[in-house]
């Protein structure tokens, strides 16, 4: 038996979901016994049969994998709480198998993968995809790339024709509840209680039920990080447009433009609360020049 | 003789695996460690905390990577991505060599993220030595592959697994990672005797040992780096070296980590089993 089949045979059967109870699947995904997948390659021994051999690696990758996820999104495992969530990651690690070489990838194609399948999500698909955004977006804030920043005196004078960008690792987010504020609930209850612990499952599962019966409200925010901390910044609707715009790469000029239509902000407003923007997002390292063929950009 | 290509670090002492809930003690308290071994991984990015992090370390201390999934025994080819990303961490840790699992983990793009046992065949021990050699080429660092512990053995193998090591090394030109508590917990799980692994292992390849706390259930051992060093994994250790010399020795602890000094006292046993000459830098 060559190589390549031995190992897309015992990686199909290792991938296989365990059993509701945890053991090893009965059947491979071909149909076939388990049992009988097992014995084709691996030698039983005096203490173990070729299933129990194979078992041991079966259960190893699902409960590294579900463990991963659940350290990337805990404020979705506590919106669903354990036992939808780990059903929750079986589908998704089914479906989405790991195809990175690091495990901080894993949860790259869950919100997708989620609005797919709103089942595993129940009554609150809104709360938990708005989780799964911030959770990756906190994610990306912890290790993305930070380009050359531009300061406040960078900005002095700038002309409206330039482009800007926006750091890679700032993500910034729509969303309809809170969750900035329970996501940083449930890591506080995490940092000071026994995970297992009841006291913990009814706290967070009061902070949930707190948020859950908000009534939903358009919400924006930055997730980002500064002095290598990650950090949620509110912003108004205007502030995020504008954003929005200078990342897709509209001038200054267009991106405020874009950012003011409709709102119901008075004009004379505007200058200031330009200043005052683009003087924290410049203090917060967030602007970056926006590179050309040729060279970066450079201001005038 | 095969070329000795580790030689110059014979004096590298005893080391321990950096962790992150030692970092604080360590930025803090510079204690006076030998080397880090870092796992390469954990780095591969492109900014934020873990790259700032080590480039702390990097002013203070001597650096050694180990990585965990670039799957040397798997039929498919190399990650490329993978490549540049480690190519680029080499260049900034300047890590004097480089090691990863004699193992395989992936097929068809999808990652068990495991280290799951090769069957032990010419065909397997030709394509991992092919890409050991790819690696060393593109890497322009001297490459040393790890013994895994294993609780499954192949129908098709054709030779034992220190056959196979040998096999592997010997195609590739490259070195070993010798990892004691490794041999001891497969030699547990397979019936065989651990001290015919240590004495059929190519002394002068050694570049490194392993050691590590393993755990006993009912049917088998496994390898959960949580404890101590176990009585009978020391006496692979002191084996290893009566026939390897002085050799750059490394304790991982991943689970249930204790304390700082904790790890490093458990390290620094190793110290009784090491010639005169280094137990003054160790």
């Amino acid at each position: 038996m060559k190589l390549l089949q031995i190992q897309r045979g015992v990686a199909a059967a290792l991938m296989t979901p365990l059993t509701a109870g945890g053991g090893i699947a009965r059947k491979a995904k071909s149909g076939a016994l388990m049992s009988r997948e097992a014995a084709r390659f691996i030698k039983p021994n005096d203490q173990l049969t070729s299933l129990e051999r194979l078992e041991i690696y079966s259960k190893s990758y699902w409960f590294r994998l579900i463990d991963s996820l659940y350290d990337d999104f805990p404020g979705l495992a506590a919106i669903l709480g354990w036992n939808a969530f780990e059903r929750l990651a079986k589908a998704y690690l089914a479906e989405c198998p790991s195809r990175s070489f690091t495990l901080r990838d894993l949860g790259s194609q869950l919100e997708v993968w989620l609005r797919k399948n709103p089942k595993y999500v129940g009554i609150n698909r809104v709360l938990a995809l708005d989780m799964v955004r911030l959770e990756w977006a906190h994610i990306q804030a912890f290790d993305r790339p930070e380009h050359r920043t531009l300061g406040p005196e960078d900005l002095v004078g700038m002309s409206p024709g330039l482009r800007l960008a926006v750091q890679p690792y700032v993500s910034l987010l729509d969303l309809a509840f809170p969750v900035d504020e329970l996501r940083v609930k449930i890591s506080d209850l995490e940092d000071v209680s026994d995970n297992a612990s009841n006291t913990l499952l009814k706290q967070k599962h009061h902070a949930v039920h707190k948020v859950s019966r908000a009534v939903p409200k358009p919400m924006f925010l930055a997730v980002h990080r500064f002095d290598l901390v990650v950090y949620y910044r509110r912003l108004s609707a205007e502030e995020f447009r504008l954003l929005q715009a200078l990342r897709s790469g509209k001038s200054v000029a267009s991106a405020i433009r874009l950012a003011f239509q409709g709102s119901s902000l008075n004009q004379d407003q505007i200058p200031a609360l330009l200043k005052g923007w683009f003087a924290i997002w410049a203090e917060l390292g967030w602007l970056s020049g926006r590179p050309t063929k040729r060279r970066s950009t450079k201001l005038q | 003789m095969a070329p000795k290509h580790f030689d110059n670090f014979d004096q590298y002492g005893i080391g321990i695996g950096l962790r992150v809930p030692h970092l604080n003690h360590i930025l803090e308290r510079k204690p006076l460690v030998d080397w880090f071994e870092i796992i390469s991984e954990n780095y591969m990015v492109d900014g934020g905390r873990p790259l700032a992090t080590l480039d702390r370390i990097l002013e203070q201390y001597k650096v050694v990577q180990h990585g965990v999934s670039l799957y040397l025994g798997s039929a498919e080819p190399l990650n490329r991505e993978h490549l540049r990303k480690l190519k680029a961490l080499v260049r900034r840790t300047k890590t004097p060599w480089l090691t990863d699992h004699l193992c395989w983990g992936s097929v068809d793009g999808r990652y068990t993220h495991d280290l799951l046992p090769m069957p032990y065949t010419f065909e397997a021990a030709k394509v991992t030595a092919r890409k050991v050699r790819q690696v060393q080429d593109f890497l322009e660092v001297p490459i040393a592959v790890e013994n895994v512990s294993s609780y499954a053995e192949f129908h098709v193998s054709e030779m034992a697994e220190w056959e196979f090591l040998n096999e592997v090394v010997e195609r590739a030109d490259c070195g070993i990672l010798l990892d004691v508590n490794n041999i001891y917990v497969s030699s547990r799980n397979h019936s065989f005797d651990p001290r015919q692994y240590v004495d059929a292992v190519p002394p002068e390849r050694v570049a490194q040992i392993h050691l590590a706390g393993h755990s006993k259930f009912e049917k088998y051992i496994l390898d959960t780096h949580n404890h101590p060093v176990a009585g009978p994994v020391w006496k692979l250790y002191e084996r290893a070296l009566q026939r390897c010399g002085p050799v750059p020795t490394l304790l991982e602890w991943d689970d249930r980590i204790p304390s700082f000094t904790e790890v490093h006292t458990e390290a620094l046993k190793a110290r009784r089993y090491l010639p005169s000459q280094l137990k003054v830098s160790a």
